[in-house]
């Protein structure tokens, strides 16, 4: 039953929505996409490679000013400004990359802050070129994306390709290496696995579609801030990634769904979305450790084959 | 440009101090944790922030009661200390079997339900608590002034250092907390009860965390926000400083409170970015920092 | 094949491997005993790349990989068991062979084609050789330990080594797991030609099929020949029963 194409499925329902006619809906759905194509480039590191990282958000703010500006300041057209976003995150990831590989577990996990951080700065205080805290204002929606519909169609389809891309790369033979890498790096090492130089090609990939979602976001905001790149949002895409299952391709897109989703639901009641947010990130993390659809899954397999329960 | 007065640079590198002994208080604690429970506890700028609320709450409770400010300073810090122990119990120890990223996750939902319980209880304005009045007023230095709090904060610094010192390394408590630092397995088997040395450690950082805030009172103001901006910081000092090393907590925030503090007079542009870099630098060069050890497995 | 000369490992001043020399032939099965804490598994370590030797040299088909790294000297065709079990525990038994066998056949690079159909038959076929080609569906995180031990064996092979390194293969196991391992390997070695290095506390185990035994005490060699040598030297006996009286 898991082998059917759920993605397809959801793209599919996901292309009905103009239809309903809300403006409201559209938006949600828009960024609903762009989130979720942010945290499954995460996974790639998290659930694939087994590599912590809480600094994923410095590609996406770089992918976002990279975007912008070029569009803005330079006038180049919207799709080789977002490219050349993702193609500057990446390069960024291959830089801070090779510096963080070396170092393990919550090293790794600081280095990777700590890389988000400067970007964060150096976007906070260059005036001149980012606009400082008072953020690169002022995106349009490209001429050819003129309307919320067209633009909400437009990221469904470079969301998809991306997704798909993604799927390959995970179902590919690399994307085995980085998984045995997850398993035990020593032995990955010993059946031959150079594990520095997938990880660090691992990192690249996850950074390029971060990037991409990055200038997706920027445009889609009509303005880039510095607060991209700061790690409340790497802690953001983090909790989407749990919260839908790091161990399933699509679980952080289903993660991304129900996190934005309940935000647009609970902020129309509350102000107080952080303790909402605390206490299911709490809830999650004691109650259903393996997120959304890992719970799912267990289910579904527990149901369908009552003999093949895990110890 | 011309040459800077010498007693402005005093004042200067005073202030740095002060700043430094905050960020002590916080990271020694913060650095404490994670050398023992090996968990980076991402609300300990929130604890920081209760220690302050607490404090606020306390004062304004003791209206015109003469000291109020010490009471409350106590009363915030212990406040701090047991709603930490309560968590580390109740809550944090049923994850410490898992997957080290758990466990920095469930500190970073209580940096988000403590961030608005604190806006629950207290609103979101800015609030603020007046110097206690032992401690008022200013000092010369050279022809400029300072306050006689700062310098009062600027002294028990380093004082608590000494105390936690003497406790470290002359005490038996103190030698098996830094026994657990190096080695936690062989101190069950040798018959110490880890689950309450757990407890007791995160408990010590928690008022810590609490007291600093609470002493932070009269110098800033308390608003919401204050955990999130402190707790970057203490990340800084605790990777210069050496993750798990007491007197590397010191160390590195004496090294970050004169950054900041002349960092923002020689280059304004560059300061923010700077202290990242370094941090960066640190881990890239040294991961351990300065006075901390390899991590062993 | 192997050459060790001079093989010096220090750890914060502890020298746990000092001056070590040994030598093994191609298609020859030979022990390494000793009593624990010999240096044994650091010498394997000091060969395999996942430690640097402090001094000496190893050679391999005539050429120093001391100091290599650890993926690089896989390549060159050595494949190594561990002590404790290692293995990719949410990985089925199938793909955990299945991703060596990748590895080996150089595919890692490969990041289109989906990976489920790749290599079938001879993963399938290493799985009947191990004797667990009933379990390839299993996760092999819930077999037991035995069977895990197996698996590790499988992996190692997948790379079709030229020199397999085996760190305790018995340790933990009943005696009839033992004899059925035992078996399993001979056949395998015998089978394939393959040059075969091991160490092990069971003695039944290294007085059964090693060809050569090499004994280690405190870092550094006190006895070496065939069994029969080895079992009547003096040093050898000192060592041993004084150590169990």
């Amino acid at each position: 039953m898991w082998r059917l194409p759920w993605g397809v499925f959801a793209l599919l329902a996901a292309g009905l929505l103009p239809l309903a006619g809300s403006r409201f809906y559209l938006y949600l759905g828009t960024d609903i996409a762009i989130m979720a194509l942010f945290a499954v480039s995460l996974n790639l590191l998290l659930g694939y490679t087994g590599l912590v990282s809480f600094g994923q958000a410095a590609y996406f703010g770089i992918g976002a000013y990279t975007c912008a500006l070029l569009m803005v300041r330079a006038g180049i057209p919207f799709i080789p400004s977002l490219l050349a976003g993702g193609l500057l995150a990446a390069a960024a990831a291959f830089l801070f990359g090779s510096f963080c590989i070396r170092l393990t577990q919550i090293y790794f996990a600081m280095l990777t802050l700590a890389f988000a951080q400067i970007v964060w700065a150096a976007a906070f205080k260059w005036n001149s070129l980012t606009g400082g805290d008072t953020g690169l204002t002022g995106v349009p929606f490209p001429g050819f994306l003129d309307s919320p519909a067209r633009f909400y169609y437009f990221t469904l389809a470079v969301v998809g390709i991306s997704l798909a891309l993604l799927h390959r790369v995970v179902g590919s033979p690399f994307g085995r290496m980085l998984v045995t890498i997850r398993e035990n790096p020593e032995r990955a090492e010993f059946i031959g696995v150079h594990v520095r130089r997938y990880e660090l090609a691992a990192f690249v990939i996850a950074g390029f579609f971060s990037g991409i979602a990055g200038g997706l976001f920027g445009v889609f905001n009509h303005s880039v801030f510095p607060d991209f790149s700061y790690w409340t949002k790497s802690a953001e895409v983090l909790i989407m990634t749990i919260l839908g299952g790091m161990y399933t391709f699509l679980g952080p897109a289903v993660g991304a769904g129900i996190l934005l989703s309940l935000n647009m639901l609970v902020t129309s009641y509350t102000e107080y979305w952080p303790l909402v947010l605390g206490l299911i990130l709490a809830a999650l993390l004691f109650l259903f450790p393996d997120g959304v659809m890992g719970f799912l899954q267990t289910r579904f397999r527990r149901h369908r084959h009552p003999e093949a329960r895990r110890a | 440009m011309s040459l800077p007065d010498p007693s402005f640079l005093v004042i200067q590198f005073l202030s740095g101090l002060t700043a430094a002994m905050f960020l002590f208080l916080i990271a020694s604690g913060l650095s404490l944790i994670f050398g023992v429970l090996r968990v980076l506890n991402f609300a300990h700028g929130s604890l920081y922030m209760l220690g302050a609320y607490l404090t606020y709450g306390v004062v304004a409770w003791l209206a015109n009661t003469p000291e109020r400010f010490w009471v409350a300073a106590l009363g915030g810090s212990i406040g701090v200390a047991l709603i930490g122990g309560i968590i580390e119990r109740t809550l944090l120890r049923r994850l410490y079997g898992r997957e080290a990223l758990y466990q920095l996750l469930f500190t970073y939902a209580l940096v988000l339900i403590i961030s608005d319980a604190v806006k629950l209880l207290w609103g979101t304005g800015q609030l603020s608590v007046s110097r206690p009045p032992i401690l008022g007023g200013s000092v010369p230095v050279f022809d400029q002034v300072f306050p006689r709090y700062n310098i009062f904060v600027i002294v028990l610094g380093p004082a608590i250092a000494l105390l936690f010192w003497f406790v470290l390394h002359r005490t038996r408590a103190g030698r098996i907390i830094r026994a657990a630092a190096l080695d936690r397995e062989m101190l069950g088997v040798l018959g110490v009860n880890v689950d309450r040395l757990y407890t007791a450690v995160f408990i010590i950082g928690a008022w810590l965390a609490g007291l600093g805030g609470a002493l932070v009172t009269p110098v800033v103001t308390i608003v919401p926000g204050m955990d999130v901006e402190v707790i970057v910081n203490a990340f800084i000092v605790v990777v210069i400083g050496g993750l798990g090393s007491f007197w590397g907590a010191l160390l590195g925030a004496l090294a970050l409170g004169q950054v900041m503090s002349f960092g923002i007079l020689i280059l304004p542009r560059f300061s923010l970015v700077f202290v990242y870099v370094l941090m960066a630098v640190v881990l890239v060069m040294r991961p351990w920092g300065l006075l901390g050890k390899p991590l062993r497995g | 094949m192997l050459e060790v000369r001079g093989v010096r490992k220090l750890f914060d001043g502890f020298l746990a491997v000092d001056g070590v020399n040994v030598t093994v032939s191609r298609g020859e099965i030979c022990a390494i005993i000793g009593p624990n804490g010999a240096g044994k598994t650091t010498l394997f370590n000091c060969i395999t790349g996942h430690l640097v030797p402090d001094g000496g040299e190893v050679r391999f088909k005539g050429r120093n990989i001391a100091g290599r790294p650890a993926h690089e000297i896989c390549r060159q065709g050595i494949a190594r068991s561990f002590q404790r079990v290692n293995i990719f525990p949410r990985l089925t038994v199938f793909e955990n062979i299945q991703a060596a066998l990748l590895s080996h056949r150089g595919r890692g690079r490969d990041l289109f084609t989906p990976v489920e159909g790749l290599y079938r038959e001879q993963t399938l076929t290493l799985l009947q050789q191990v004797g667990l080609a009933v379990a390839a569906e299993v996760v092999s995180g819930t077999l037991s330990y035995g069977y895990q031990k197996q698996l590790e064996l499988g992996i190692a092979l997948a790379s079709q080594p030229d020199l397999l390194l085996l760190d305790e293969p018995t340790a933990g196991m009943s005696a009839q797991e033992t004899r059925q391992t035992i078996t399993l390997i001979e056949r395998i070695a015998r089978g394939q030609g393959l040059t075969l290095l091991f160490t092990e506390h069971d003695m039944d185990v290294v007085f059964s099929i090693a060809q050569r035994i090499t004994v280690m005490h405190q870092g550094r060699i006190i006895a070496e020949g065939s069994p029969v040598e080895v079992r009547a030297d003096a040093e050898v006996r000192r060592v041993y029963l004084g150590k169990a009286r």
